[in-house]
């Protein structure tokens, strides 16, 4: 990796400037040469206008964990819209809530907030504060007799957070968060 | 199937998925209505919210069927994803900064006591260390 | 198609209402900025619903501006919310409000005369709260 700052920064920031031109792509509907040209030169604006901090993504994109992901997102998001609207709809039934923390085992802060994202999306529990520097997700849970319980609830987001890392990480991270690697 | 066959097969599923969007939709505001706290409501605003929404472009997209109008719909539907949780989450957090979440109503609170045992530990100590951030 | 239409737009619009309510009864200025929020995504719905029904593209650009919106409406509020205090938070009656003017004209004559007798006395003149424990 070089260490020549100017260009050790466009290798870390390669991934947004394609992002970004995919957006623009997507919002105009047509893939052509203009498109995508204009695409580039506004993504390349944008990232050198606005300083923000460069993504560290040190692991691998595994093809079996994130389609993991994807589909058990799918169903707890289908799943946690219609358990919302029971309780909303049910006729005298006040939901009692809690706020739990739950300290998470990844030292990263791409795995916090991918797992700070999908654990607001997905049945019971909505994301109130992290602490980013001790890993600390502090999640509202709306009803607790509907999540089972307040360790249960704990158990989801630390089962939502290896999901995020068997999808993501590289060995090293997992070993350094205590879960094996899966046969 | 002939073409005619596909077209009211879209048409069916485009109106199923948008009365489920709509559906959802109306659920998230008699939550937002009826549920007893400022957490509870976020909920309220987010789930049902996010996926009435996804449907309700599903649908749309099924209506259109063709154009780069699709690609931009896509784009929508993630945005939503991405931001819904983050806006709930700074509205969660602005609610303990500024006094408005009631502990009494939540069966357990940690947040709160983790916070007053961080005050306690820093009026303890001289410096001043924001443990947030 | 039309009994799907019309079947979809009661609902929409009911959730809207109720919303509304919400964003009217408060409490705290962040239970209105998630009532506006659903407002927001409610507009959305219904102007995907018109564009289904008459197949037109060209509204699709709405829909993304109306998301952002949406977003960075909630999150400003969210970010400059501040300590409100007791009692800002609903509409006051017609009484409430002449009791409270009635208060501060006396206020103000007992300050003027206490001025004009000579005496130097500090007085303390709301004008309707400052910006409180903004949240950073």
């Amino acid at each position: 990796m070089s260490l020549h700052p100017r260009r050790h920064r466009w290798r870390t920031q390669w991934a947004t400037i394609v992002w970004l031109t995919v957006v623009w792509v997507f919002l105009w509907g047509d893939l052509t040469i203009g498109n995508i040209l204009a695409g580039l030169v506004i993504a390349l604006a944008v990232t050198t206008g606005l300083r923000m901090a460069p993504i560290d993504f040190h692991g691998r994109f595994r093809p079996l964990g994130v389609l993991r992901l994807v589909v058990r997102f799918a169903a707890d998001l289908i799943r946690a819209s219609f358990e919302v609207s029971v309780i909303a709809l049910r006729p005298r039934y006040v939901p009692r809530g809690a706020v739990i923390g739950v300290q998470l085992r990844s030292h990263s802060d791409l795995y916090l907030t991918l797992t700070a994202e999908l654990a607001s999306l997905v049945p019971g529990s909505l994301v109130v504060e992290a602490h980013r520097l001790t890993g600390m997700l502090y999640l509202h849970v709306l009803d607790v007799q509907q999540s089972g319980g307040i360790e249960a609830a704990r158990q989801a987001v630390l089962d939502q957070e290896e999901r995020v890392m068997r999808a993501f990480a590289s060995d090293e991270e997992l070993d350094a968060a205590g879960l094996g690697v899966r046969a | 199937m002939t073409t005619d066959q596909w077209t009211t097969v879209a048409d069916v599923a485009s109106a199923v998925c948008l009365l489920g969007g709509a559906f959802l939709a109306f659920a998230a505001g008699v939550g937002v209505l009826r549920f007893p706290d400022l957490l509870a409501r976020m909920h309220a605003g987010t789930k049902p919210q996010v996926l009435g929404l996804i449907l309700v472009l599903i649908g749309l997209a099924l209506r259109l069927r063709s154009g780069g109008a699709v690609w931009a719909l896509v784009l929508v539907a993630v945005f939503q994803m991405l931001t819904a949780p983050v806006a709930a989450h700074m509205v969660g957090r602005a609610g303990y900064r500024t006094g408005k979440v009631r502990s009494d109503l939540l069966v357990v609170d940690e947040l709160t006591s983790d916070q007053e045992l961080a005050r306690a530990r820093d009026h303890g100590r001289a410096e001043d260390d924001d443990p947030r951030d | 198609m039309t009994v799907v239409v019309v079947v979809c737009g009661v609902l929409l619009t009911a959730g809207a209402f109720l919303a509304v309510i919400r964003a009217e009864k408060g409490p705290s200025m962040l239970d209105r900025t998630i009532a506006l929020d659903i407002v927001v995504t409610t507009m959305i719905a219904a102007v995907a619903l018109y564009a289904a029904v008459n197949r037109r593209a060209d509204v699709v650009p709405i829909l993304v501006v109306l998301s952002l919106v949406g977003f960075v409406g909630s999150v400003t509020i969210a970010r400059f919310a501040s300590v409100e205090p007791e009692g800002e938070g609903r509409v006051r009656t017609r009484e409430e409000i002449a009791a409270q003017e009635a208060e501060r004209i006396d206020n103000e004559d007992y300050a003027e005369e206490s001025r004009r007798s000579g005496r130097r006395e500090e007085t303390d003149e709301h004008h309707g709260g400052g910006a409180e424990g903004e949240v950073r």
